[in-house]
């Protein structure tokens, strides 16, 4: 919720050339008919100028969700979603003049304020307007409903060598590499909504790394929804190639909307020998109001292929938001000496649902694996982690580290802990540890007593629960994040 | 079972052919008719655990299913046979493929028992567990345990032994302690050659109760063992288990164990010693249902050939279980390179007072203690298993019964040497 301002300011300067106080709404949208069918999937595809074989691929993808069932396995519930009821597409047709602040809902205001605005946003801002030769610290892909609608300091980038474009740009420019690489690492057919995605995706980013490139800067893409009963099916694509380094950033906002709005991502990441991906997550979507009305449903697919030899892929993600997250950033270890690693903070307040967790498949020799997870549940939320670690039969030396922590603020909510641990080599070596816990009442009062109220006192020792994971996300993330688990848990004491 | 096309066809003729065998035999069977009918309802219609289900995923069916087995007959057990009963102080309660063998089996003295029908109980649940179905619509027999309240039952030996006939025999037990009352369970299931043994085993603990249920699985290397455990404990007492898995071709334990009244605690430990293509399964569901209640698990496996071990353990708090104290271990040694291990350890927590925690583990033997020992002068094969005893203790350190426990420690060592 708190960053919606600050993306559509972002998104407004950047298309605009910056009227950095501005906030709207009312955007005119270009927008398919309601329904899924095959025309819908051409109309997606025609608009995007896409060539045959991606078209191809989506109806490929359409026939094979018509034949799967929607997954029932996961510990949430939510009415039956109607595919037919949503806008697969919706783009931006020209901005609406800026309305006056006053017109913001309060309380949005207010969480806002909480959150110490302006963060990374003014800062890009501020990049956008330097010189040249100042190096900004964040390059931004603004995903603004279906289309990427700026990408700034492409420039820079390029000269590196480095691609950072929407999805849908590199259809048209880096065909072979989109080609070559889109559902490599998730198969159309993998899941219902990776299927889904599939089919019907309209944009998101594409990242290449080109061989022994260190990019230069954090790149970022800021998600949105905005119109509504529009589904996102954002599509990223990440390609390390040898000896690369890359760390991303991805932010996720919704403004409020009484009715659950779909999003259905698809995330793939391939790193090559030495490569490495460093991939960062903070979902605050709408999670609904505090009845547990509306918010987003995040259904979402990642996955990385450790590809080369000594190649790392880490997935860092904070997760606040959505009514639902149904989401497994996952690392298969192919590569010998190949590294995967999932760090994760996971809060749910109110009516909120969260089943995340992560999924590592060690095949070459000596991978490594460590796994982090701390789950936070409050009001009448229930939080779920929910993994698996594989090693299979090559996987000579193998490690695993798992450390699962659970903490429960109030009665009224759930913990669960569902880890899958498959061992089918005997140099392997796995260990698995869970914990549940509530806050402390000498923690507690320790705060109380030197003058904190119970609810900073609480985001105080969450925070602290959560260090091991906060630590490791890139600095633009870390204050706001911080800030962020304060916020979503508001209300949750007392 | 006619040529199947798949695991699912193979599932739907097993449980069709129980079906029928259920229907040819039904007025002839002994006990509640109305019960057996329900279960076979239910076995007609939902049949035999799939693949596809969350509870079997690691523990496919398929062989079972694949597998034929003659209703029991009355059977003698070979002098060999009745000789790995351990010699036990306590009253003998002795099932040949199933039946109750009075001649084989001693008198109770202070509590009742009663056999020749099954003994259903009320706590198991055939609407849930498919074969828990299976047994309700074919038992034929069973012991029915009472002990009376504040009464010391001492020590029963129920064992079952298995000829070898190529049969199926589903016993149903109903053990009862009164308030205050005690008792161990010597529970042995031993057999050779190829057979499906499918028991149930309710246990109603009363208030201030303890019942200790010692058990040794050391069934035939072809046979099926499909056990179900069900315990319901009142305020104050205690089920303490510890399991021992040996033998079969393909064994699963479950067990669901519900703390019902405040202090109520449950002990499930086990081993589970697995050679050569045999695949074992300890499937626990702890249900705290009162506040102030524990739970202990202390589940280890040693692995070798190509077999393959399954542990399922989940812990359930509900919301008002508050000071819940769950605690769960499992450990793995795999020490071959065929061999495979698969945990799923689960926390389901509804209540925010509570402790509970779990911890997995899965590896080779200690390169560095072994060469510890050996750098002292143990041969490589004694050094394993001293190291393989020690791994192994923590989980039968809990064990009291002097004479069980010596006899486990026996059939470990039994296990070692003839290991696959």
């Amino acid at each position: 919720m708190p960053a919606v301002a600050e993306t559509l300011e972002t998104v407004q300067a950047a298309t605009e050339g910056g009227y950095k106080w501005g906030f709207s709404t009312d955007i005119e949208m270009d927008m398919a008919p309601k329904g899924l069918n095959e025309d819908i999937i051409r109309l997606i595809s025609a608009r995007k100028n896409e060539p045959q074989w991606l078209l191809d691929w989506r109806l490929a993808a359409f026939a094979v969700w018509l034949k799967m069932d929607e997954p029932d396995w996961a510990m949430v519930n939510h009415p039956p979603i109607d595919y037919q009821d949503l806008h697969y597409y919706a783009a931006p047709k020209k901005k609406a003049g800026p309305k006056s602040l006053d017109e913001v809902d309060p309380e949005l205001l207010r969480t806002y304020e909480k959150l110490g605005i302006p963060l990374k946003e003014r800062a890009i801002l501020a990049g956008v307007e330097t010189p040249d030769d100042v190096m900004p610290q964040v390059a931004m892909d603004a995903v603004f409903d279906s289309v990427s609608v700026a990408t700034t300091f492409k420039a820079t980038l390029a000269k590196s060598g480095v691609i950072f474009c929407p999805i849908s740009e590199a259809v048209q420019e880096h065909p072979e590499l989109v080609r070559k690489y889109l559902g490599s690492v998730v198969p159309t057919s993998d899941n219902y909504f990776a299927a889904l995605n599939s089919a019907v995706f309209t944009d998101g980013s594409f990242v290449y790394i080109p061989k022994g490139v260190r990019c230069p800067m954090e790149l970022s893409t800021y998600f949105r929804i905005n119109a509504r009963n529009t589904g996102q099916f954002e599509r990223t694509l990440i390609i390390a190639e040898e000896a690369s380094h890359v760390s991303y950033l991805e932010g996720c906002t919704a403004p409020q909307r009484d009715e659950n709005q779909l999003h259905a991502a698809v995330v793939e990441l391939v790193a090559f020998d030495d490569a490495t991906i460093k991939y960062s997550t903070v979902q605050n979507w709408y999670p609904g109001d505090s009845e547990g009305k509306g918010g987003i449903y995040n259904f979402v697919t990642k996955r990385g292929h450790c590809r080369g030899a000594r190649s790392k892929i880490s997935w860092t993600q904070v997760e606040t938001g959505s009514a639902i997250t149904w989401k497994y950033p996952s690392c298969v270890l192919q590569g010998d000496d190949s590294v995967g690693e999932f760090y994760s903070v996971a809060v749910t307040n109110n009516f909120q649902q969260a089943d995340t967790g992560t999924k590592m498949i060690h095949i070459g020799k000596r991978t490594k694996s460590t796994i982090v997870s701390k789950g936070i549940s409050a009001g009448r939320s229930n939080n779920t982690y929910r993994g698996l670690v594989r090693i299979d039969r090559r996987a000579d030396g193998a490690r695993n580290f798992t450390q699962c922590d659970s903490l429960l603020i109030g009665d009224q909510c759930g913990a669960h802990t569902v880890p899958y641990i498959e061992s089918r080599n005997p140099t392997a070596k796995l260990e698995h540890e869970a914990t549940t816990s509530k806050i402390a009442e000498d923690q507690l009062f320790y705060c109380r007593q030197r003058g904190l109220s119970e609810e900073d006192a609480v985001g105080l020792i969450v925070n602290g629960f959560c260090k091991d994971v906060l630590k490791e996300l890139p600095m633009e993330f870390a204050v706001e994040a911080q800030k962020l688990l304060a916020v979503s848990l508001e209300g949750s004491v007392g | 079972m006619s040529a199947p096309s798949g695991p699912l066809a193979a599932l739907k003729a097993a449980a069709d052919a129980f079906v029928a065998d259920y229907h040819a035999r039904k007025t002839s069977l002994p006990g509640d008719s109305h019960v057996r009918a329900e279960a076979a309802a239910l076995v007609a219609t939902q049949g035999l655990p799939g693949p596809r289900e969350e509870a079997w995923r690691y523990t496919p069916l398929r062989p079972f299913a694949e597998a034929q087995f003659a209703p029991a007959r009355r059977a003698e057990p070979s002098a060999a046979l009745l000789a790995r009963i351990p010699a036990i102080a306590g009253t003998r309660l002795v099932f040949v493929d199933g039946r109750f063998h009075s001649e084989l089996s001693g008198v109770p003295e202070g509590y009742r028992v009663t056999t020749g029908e099954p003994a259903f109980g009320h706590l198991a649940r055939p609407a849930e567990e498919k074969l828990v179905a299976l047994n309700t619509m074919l038992a034929e027999d069973g012991a029915a345990i009472h002990v009376p309240a504040g009464t010391d039952a001492g020590t029963i030996i129920l064992a079952s032994l298995a000829t070898g006939a190529a049969v199926g025999f589903h016993p149903r037990h109903h053990i009862v302690l009164e308030a205050g009352a005690t008792l161990t369970l010597i529970d042995l299931a031993l057999g050779d050659g190829e057979y499906l043994s499918n028991p149930v085993l309710t246990f109603e603990v009363a208030a201030g109760a303890t019942v200790t249920h010692l058990r040794t699985q050391d069934e035939g290397a072809g046979a099926f063992h499909l056990s179900t455990v069900y315990a319901e404990v009142a305020e104050g007492g205690t089920y303490d288990s510890f399991a021992l898995t040996l033998g079969g071709k393909l064994a699963r334990m479950e067990v669901h164990a519900r703390l019902a009244g405040p202090n109520a605690a449950a002990h499930l430990n086990a081993a589970q010693l697995l050679g050569a293509s045999q695949h074992a399964d300890f499937t626990t569901i702890v249900r705290h249902d009162a506040p102030n209640t524990a739970s202990r698990q202390t589940v280890k496996n040693v692995l070798t050939g190509r077999s393959r071990g399954v542990f399922q353990g989940k812990i359930e708090v509900a919301r008002i279980a508050q000071k819940t104290d769950g605690y769960q271990m499992n450990q793995a040694l795999l020490l071959s390179p065929q061999a495979e291990m698969d945990s799923k350890p689960q926390l389901q927590i509804y209540a925010d007072d509570v402790k509970c925690s779990h911890g997995a583990t899965v590896g080779a033997l200690d390169a560095d203690q072994l060469f510890y020992l050996r750098s002292r002068g143990v041969p490589e094969a004694e050094a394993r298993a001293i190291l393989v005893r020690a791994f192994l203790s923590e989980a039968l350190d809990p064990i009291t019964h002097e004479e069980a426990r010596a006899a486990m420690e026996a059939a470990i060592a039994a296990w070692w040497e003839r290991r696959e």
